[in-house]
């Protein structure tokens, strides 16, 4: 055949304006899942730290630095508590925190809806079930916050 | 965004379709379809009476000189009631361009030969309306397939993948007598009804994400083609585990990661996502064991 044009694959994600909720569904379900993955790793390196806690490994810390130690002060405590409260106390972390429900619920609220669609129930109905996984994580994340913000800024 | 149009009935619909004449599955996606458009709709009919239309076409040919680099040409086309995006190209080439290359037969959604990418969708030229679209409509040629020249696409791989799944009826043993008819049942001619109206447009595959980025997928018609022959009872149970085993390869069903962006585009209405799940449902159930 003679010589023709390929245009790429440009039609693809250059055309977000025109993604049908499908096909939004299928991006944010990547998306969310490899996050989730992300943060699994992340999650055992972080703690991972904090391992010494067993042997009853400790640190000094200022109470006052962290939400989780009472008292005033230089204080010795474990490790671990001295790991997760260092965390805590970040208000990017609880940000995070918040973030990380809201992928993680929108993952298992869509992937519940993958699943009827596996099972052939409700295709008809497909679009509006992603619009629904999509409000139901919005409403959800956004009652969290006060329990994960307490304490910085809440 | 079409909450406030969904029709009362919907809702209160029974559970069983087949009860009180209710709405099918089919009826309602063809109604949302509808509303769809209407929503879009940027000018009432009547307006345009007496105007011109905007289009934007894609151009290309590699044998002349200065249409090797891709580019779009405007047209200014008199609007006529009931005019179609096919009406309006060929307008276009009749009175304006002559070299403005498409394919196109029938005019009427059933030779399939004139899917392009209409303002961002493949849609059929001729079963699409000026009037439901936003100007100026830009016009091109079907995604993910090689352009050869202006609209005309590149479909040998669509066809391959078509052929591929053996898109024909087999049945060895005929019925006794000359006269007899291999008879299917109400039911299942039913069941199969919406699958065979496939008019090798080609459409669904240019909008399948997938397909884009693996070559050897079967396409959602060619899946669709293999549904209505594998689901029609006439053929021998040999015959459909022969057409799951095409199915369930590697590039087959598996591939499909329900976008419905097929089932979107699809002018003849089919249900094709419905019918991959269910094939890949029916090719768990072949492989499934319990013992
Ligand atoms: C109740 C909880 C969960 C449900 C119901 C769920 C459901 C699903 C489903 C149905 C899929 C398949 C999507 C498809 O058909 O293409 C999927 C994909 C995936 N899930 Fe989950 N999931 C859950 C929790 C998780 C968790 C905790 C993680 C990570 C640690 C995770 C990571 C992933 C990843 C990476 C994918 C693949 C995404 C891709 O296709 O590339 N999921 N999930
Ligand atoms: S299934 Fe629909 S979109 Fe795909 S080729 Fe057939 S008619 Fe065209
Ligand atoms: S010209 Fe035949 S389908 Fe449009």
């Amino acid at each position: 055949m003679s010589q023709s044009y390929n245009r790429g694959l440009i039609e693809d994600f250059g055309r977000w304006k025109e993604f049908s909720a499908g096909m939004w569904a299928w991006i944010f379900h990547k998306f969310t899942g490899w996050m989730l993955i992300g943060y699994l790793f992340t999650h055992i390196a972080v703690l991972s730290t904090a391992i010494g806690a067993a042997q009853g490994e400790t640190v000094e810390v200022f109470a006052e630095d962290l939400p989780n130690v009472e008292g005033t002060g230089l204080t010795e405590v474990d490790i671990y508590t001295a790991t997760l409260g260092g965390l805590e106390g970040l208000f990017i972390v609880r940000l995070l925190e918040v973030g990380l429900l809201a992928v993680a619920v929108f993952h298992i609220l869509n992937g519940l809806r993958l699943l009827m669609v596996d099972l052939g129930i409700g295709l008809e109905a497909q679009d509006k079930s992603f619009y629904a996984s999509l409000i139901l994580t919005g409403i959800i994340t956004v009652a969290s916050v006060p329990t994960f913000m307490m304490g910085v800024g809440f | 965004m079409s909450t406030q149009q969904q029709e009362p009935e919907t809702q209160e619909a029974p559970e069983d379709p087949e009860m009180k004449g209710a709405e099918s599955p089919q009826q309602r996606r063809l109604k949302e379809k509808e509303q769809g458009l209407a929503d879009e709709e940027s000018v009432d009919e009547s307006d345009l009476e007496g105007e011109t239309v905007h289009i934007k076409v894609f151009r290309y040919d590699p044998e002349v000189e200065d249409k090797q680099e891709p580019r779009f040409d405007d047209f200014h086309v008199p609007f006529e009631k009931g005019m179609t995006v096919l009406d309006a190209v060929m307008y276009a080439r009749d009175e304006y361009d002559s070299s403005l290359t498409f394919r196109h037969s029938c005019r009427q959604a059933v030779c399939g030969s004139d899917a392009f990418f209409v303002n961002g969708t493949q849609r059929l030229g001729c079963k699409t309306q000026i009037s439901d679209l936003e100007q100026p409509v830009r016009i091109e040629p079907l995604p993910h397939q090689e352009v050869v020249k202006d609209l005309v696409v590149d479909m040998d791989h669509f066809y391959d993948q078509m052929h591929a799944v053996e898109p024909y009826f087999q049945q060895e043993d005929l019925p006794e007598g000359d006269l007899e008819e291999q008879r299917q049942s109400r039911e299942n001619r039913e069941k199969v009804k919406m699958s065979t109206r496939c008019i090798w447009c080609a459409a669904c595959m240019s909008s399948c994400n997938i397909a884009a980025g693996d070559n050897e997928y079967l396409g959602p018609a060619a899946i669709n083609k293999a549904y209505r022959f594998a689901m029609d009872e006439r053929e021998d149970e040999e015959i459909k585990e022969h057409r799951l085993r095409i199915l369930e390869q590697e590039h087959g069903v598996w591939r499909c990661q329900t976008q419905f962006s097929c089932t979107e585009v699809c002018p003849k209405d089919i249900p094709l996502t419905e019918h991959i799940q269910e094939l890949k449902r029916e090719a768990v159930k072949k492989n499934l064991k319990f013992w």
